[in-house]
């Protein structure tokens, strides 16, 4: 049997990690319920989240946006935050069902650290710096030093996700996912690609194909050179099919019971050419 | 003294009178099909014809109804299985002491523990209760535990010390003929061979194909649960959600070594069927643990046991050849069906009949060779499920059309219409059609359908990929695809699948007693309709399903209640009504032909004298008792001959489909069907059954799929065994009722729940490849089939 605490405070929910650092976070619960009904988990303390009025705020500012870590998928989508970062929305839509994107937060994908975790491309793409505070106080790290492995994290003993800070670029957003139904799916496949028209750079960024969330970096960097930033040219289908090519370079695709490596690899190379023409359609695309 | 379970919140509604009256979807789009078929039903605001709501529907909408998980009794303890990790392995040695000195445990149960015959099964008794020093498949029962809270039992399942020594397992139904044994009754279930007319005929056009279909699961909602309540004499209730009672009762009693009469069920609310609650599941285990603990036992599998714990559709392997003239006449066709049965028999047996008997589809065909073989393997046991057989052959041989229209140059309906079957013509197994079998109306009502208004839509949760923004307009094909199939109504091959019914009528009230398991499919309301018809009463009572109170119902499968049970409802209501109509005649000094019961009225044709019902019916009443039976059928020869079937139902579908072919994504964008359904007897229902027939159809296309690696389940979650969201499923439009009532049927009604599942999956197979120009020789068809095929 657990015993649990219901944080009502930012400052409750640190006492109460700090008192027993080895309890496990509860926030909406969608991926630790479903664990400890199928008897994979089995929490001694439990530290309920979801009422910490601290980690359900979020921010926009002209540079910057800040989510909470309780925030939902149903606010990511609904609130301004979905003007400030359509890619999150965008990922939001394509979590589970209505009662999921009502329960499930941003702090709770990362927490799992799924490779198929759909806000994870989204934050690895908007740069993404992930707050965490703890017995050693706050710290503050990219995607990448955050998920290190198959549902790995760096967090240590005792330490709370706080909020994720992303950039907010200039420039259209996509977010594209692939799943072996029209809606409610686990990713066999995922893409986030951002157009920042200020620092003229293409970010893009995988889920689902590999152990964590590469950014396809070295494509972006050869797009870049390719965009037609003055004046707005529509990306050609040349440049939008090699991109497509060099991103899927990126990914490390398994062959599992949800799909195979080769129509994974096959499949991220189609999003980034879709997510790319979409992103410098004619136009220019900066009006996003 | 027994205990009575106490059902939460309320009690079973299926037994409440009141009935809400006209639902609201009367779908929009159906026409009146069948000129000049002749009026033979009372269509009374709430008799049989009208559009009566289901006693049972708002209740379930509003999370009322009790189901077989909701049951709970005082001091009951809770029971758990615990199954084998192998596809195959030999046991040495089981140590339950560990789970024994679990506080809260009172009983851990092996093979040794079963006090009757150790193995069950619906057709041949080869499935032991409790694995007995061997494991076939992964998830079979090995030992069951009872103790007094849930998560108790469950470690103590996983407390228990099994000695297993893994074989490598038999996983290819191919192999299996010719492998070593796997069970002492060895690894052929059934081998079938339909020699039909001249067989070295040959044709003009040959296409030749090789099909598979994977292995579907019925997916129901309300996992396998009940509650089994010991009695003082050695004997046990029941309480279960089930297909068919008395059969189970048989199997529970011969394992338990009591008299059947010493085991009582009585049907708990069903979460859904669809054939999986045809074979036993936690049964026996949960009787077992009762009789063993003195105590009422309650068993309710996991959404992931569940997976294990009932039989699959079995998965296919068919190779067709198809002769036929210039014209496009078929002259023969030649196919071989080969089934994955998995470790035990279950269904197996009549699964291969049907897939065989009907793998030409329902088309006139002069000449065939037909091989159907079902084997064991050590994959999960496959059995019943809506359109048993028949589903995977209609894939096989309307993926045959197709290619035969292509070789002829020729429009797939057009060479549909000119081959189909109807009244008067032979099947394949030499059996002539007597009753109503309309298939070139079924095809045509359907084909014949408006062209789908689909207007462009800039959302893209209504293209391929849905709401993960895949793909745009730009990015998609579309195409057409169009199927028909066919099964037999009731059992087969001789077998006398009678049901039976009671009628009371006392004080104006009908009563009706029968075992027929409401699975969902609707009997409770038409019961209630067929005894209002009858008998001009309002009020009808259903008692509940018990082996009891009454004889055995037959199973809630192969499309059979509405025609059996229905027909022995009606049987008995008519029994009532000729007594009572004898008993008033004489007093009234009158003919009973003369005679009627309307509105709650005795009333004599002539208008001269009318009582009431109520009246007359005061007290005692009456009753009346029957068994009713269809015609008899005989067994197959062994040319696979002979006139085996009792009835015939075919459905037609029309599929658009849009397809991102560089993702190999599948948006449905129109369903369009036609349905061979006798008579509707309740539309809303009628509409029920073809929605939902048609979505488990788009599944098994889509993406419904079992998947396994040497005889291991990946797949056992609604994770990742996905069935059909509304994104995937778009309304379907019936274009017609083909209404041409059946002679020998009760008001001339087909069974109409398994046509629907059958053509449906090759309908939108055929849509895909008309949109992508690839084989697709397997279903469910998945991305990277279409991507990289
Ligand atoms: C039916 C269904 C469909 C789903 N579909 C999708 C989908 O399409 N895409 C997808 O990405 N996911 C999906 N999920 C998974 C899940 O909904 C998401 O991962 C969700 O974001 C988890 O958030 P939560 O608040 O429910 O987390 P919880 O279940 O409460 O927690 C998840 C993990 O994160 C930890 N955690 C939570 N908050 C914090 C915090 N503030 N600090 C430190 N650790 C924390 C917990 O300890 C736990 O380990 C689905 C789940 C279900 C049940």
């Amino acid at each position: 049997m657990s015993d649990v605490v219901v944080a009502r405070s930012l400052d409750e929910a640190q006492e109460a990690l700090a008192h027993q650092p080895d309890a496990t976070v509860l926030a909406g619960g969608t991926d630790l319920m479903v664990e400890i009904n199928r008897g994979l988990r089995r929490p001694r303390h439990v530290v309920g989240v979801a009422q910490v009025p601290e980690l359900h705020r979020w921010s926009v500012a002209d540079n910057r946006v800040v989510v909470g870590a309780g925030v939902t998928y149903t606010e990511m989508m609904t609130t301004a935050l979905a003007d400030a970062a359509p890619a999150l929305a965008q990922a939001a839509r394509t979590v589970g069902s209505p009662p999921i994107r009502n329960a499930g937060t941003l702090g709770g994908n990362l927490g799992t650290a799924s490779p198929a975790g759909d806000t994870l491309p989204v934050l690895a793409a908007l740069n993404a710096e992930i707050v965490v505070t703890g017995p050693d106080g706050e710290r503050r790290m990219g995607l990448d030093d955050f998920v290190v492995g198959v549902k790995q994290t760096s967090l240590r003993p005792g330490e709370l996700i706080v909020a994720a800070e992303l950039d907010r670029p200039r420039g259209r957003q996509e977010f594209l996912k692939i799943g072996p139904r029209n809606a409610m799916v686990i990713s066999m496949a995922g893409l986030a690609l951002v157009a920042d028209h200020d620092a003229r750079t293409v970010r893009c960024a995988l889920g689902a194909v590999a152990a964590g969330i590469p950014r396809a970096r070295d494509a972006e960097v050869w797009v870049a050179e390719r965009i037609d930033w003055d004046d707005g040219a529509a990306v050609s289908d040349a440049v939008a099919d090699e991109f497509g090519q060099r991103v899927a370079a990126a990914a490390s695709p398994i062959d599992d019971h949800r799909s195979t490596a080769a129509y994974r690899r096959h499949a991220v190379a189609v999003l980034a050419t879709r997510a790319l023409k979409r992103a410098f359609a004619q136009g220019g695309g900066d009006d996003a | 003294m027994t205990a009575e379970p106490v059902v939460t919140p309320e009690p079973v509604v299926t037994t409440a009178p009141a009935v809400t009256t006209g639902a609201a979807n009367t779908a929009a789009g159906i026409s009146a099909g069948a000129a000049g078929a002749d009026t033979i039903v009372d269509a009374g605001t709430r008799g049989v014809g009208a559009d009566v709501g289901r006693p049972d529907g708002v209740p379930k909408v509003q999370g009322r109804f009790a189901f077989s998980s909701d049951l709970w009794a005082d001091d009951f303890l809770w029971g758990h299985t615990l199954r084998s990790p192998h596809a195959s392995a030999r046991i040495l040695g089981i140590d339950i002491g560990p789970a024994l000195a679990t506080a809260g445990v009172h009983a851990v149960l092996l093979a040794d523990d079963v006090p009757g015959r150790l193995n069950y099964g619906l057709e041949h008794p080869d499935q032991p209760v409790l694995a007995d020093g061997q494991v076939r498949y992964v998830g079979e029962p090995v030992a069951v535990v009872a103790a007094d809270h849930p998560d108790v039992a469950r470690r103590a399942a996983e407390a228990i010390v099994v000695d297993y020594e893994p074989t490598d397992p038999l996983t290819d139904p191919e192999a299996a003929p010719t492998a070593e044994p796997i069970h002492p009754n060895g690894n052929v279930f059934r081998e079938i061979n339909i020699r039909h007319g001249d067989l070295d005929a040959t044709g003009e056009v040959v296409v030749e194909g090789t099909y598979e279909v994977g292995m579907q699961d019925q997916a129901f909602m309300g996992p396998e649960s009940g509650l089994a309540l010991p009695d003082d004499d050695g004997g046990v209730e029941l309480f279960i959600s089930t297909q068919w009672l008395h059969v189970d009762r048989e199997q529970i009693a011969a394992c338990l070594g009591i008299d059947e009469e010493q085991v009582r069920l009585t049907l708990a609310g069903v979460g859904g069927a669809f054939g999986a609650r045809e074979d036993l599941s936690l049964q026996i285990h949960l009787c077992l643990l009762a009789l063993h603990t003195g105590k009422p036992v309650k068993m309710v599998y996991s959404r992931d046991e569940s997976f294990f714990g009932h039989v699959h559709r079995h998965p296919a392997k068919m190779w067709y050849r198809h002769h036929a003239d210039g014209d496009g006449r078929l002259v023969k066709v030649e196919a071989r069906i080969v089934l994955d049965g998995g470790a035990y028999a279950s269904t197996s047996s009549a699964v291969i009949a049907n897939a065989s008997c009907f793998a030409a589809g329902p088309y006139k065909v002069p000449a065939a060779h037909i091989v159907g073989l079902a084997a064991r393997t050590n994959n999960p046991p496959c059995g019943a499920m809506r359109g048993f057989g028949a589903v995977q052959t209609c894939f096989g041989h309307e993926s045959q059309m197709d290619k035969l229209a292509a070789a002829l140059n020729m429009d797939p309906v057009e060479l549909r219409l000119i081959n189909a079957l109807d009244s008067g013509d032979r099947l394949v197994t030499g059996q002539v059609i007597t009753g109503t079998f309309p298939v070139a109306e079924v095809i045509l009502q359907c084909a014949g359908a408006p062209a789908p208004d689909i207007p462009p839509s800039d959302d893209r949760r209504d293209l391929p990929g849905g709401s993960g923004r895949t793909t745009d307009a730009a990015d998609t094909v579309r195409g057409t695809g169009f199927a028909v199939g066919f099964k037999n109504l009731m059992f087969s091959e001789g077998y006398d699948d009678y049901s039976s019914a009671a009628c009371r009528v006392a004080d104006g009230v009908a009563t009706v007693t029968c075992a027929c398991a409401e699975v969902g499919q609707g009997f409770v309301t038409l019961a209630q309709q067929i005894a209002r018809t009858e008998l001009g009463v309002d009020e009808v009572i259903l008692a509940p399903a018990q082996t009891a109170t009454i004889g055995s119902a037959g199973s809630s499968s192969a499309s059979r209640q509405t025609w059996m049970s229905g027909g022995a409802v009606q049987a008995a209501c008519r029994a009532v009504r000729d007594q009572i109509l004898a008993d008033v005649a004489a007093d009234w000094g009158v003919s009973p032909d003369g005679l009627v019961l309307r509105d709650g009225l005795v009333v004599s044709l002539d208008g001269q004298q009318e009582a009431l019902l109520a009246q007359i019916t005061a007290g005692a009443g009456y009753e009346a008792d029957v068994e009713y039976h269809h015609a008899p059928t005989e067994a197959l020869d062994e040319n696979g001959q002979g006139n085996a079937h009792v009835s015939f139902a075919c459905a037609a579908h029309r599929v658009v489909a849009d397809v991102d072919p560089d993702l190999g994504l599948v948006r449905i964008r129109d369903i369009t069907t036609a349905q061979d359904v006798g008579r509707i007897l309740n539309p809303t229902q009628a509409v029920g059954q073809i929605e939902g027939g048609t979505a488990q159809g788009v599944g098994l296309a889509l993406m419904e799929e079992i998947i396994l690696d040497n005889g291991q389940v990946r797949n056992a979650s609604f994770t990742d065994y996905v069935i059909p969201t509304t994104l995937d499923m778009p309304d379907v439009t019936i274009a017609a009722w083909v209404e041409h009532p059946e002679p020998n049927a009760p008001y001339g009604a087909k069974g109409i729940g398994e046509p629907p599942t059958i053509s449906s999956s090759a309908a939108v197979a055929a849509a895909v490849r008309d949109a992508t120009n690839l084989p697709l020789p397997k279903i469910p068809i998945h991305p990277a089939d279409i991507a990289l095929g």
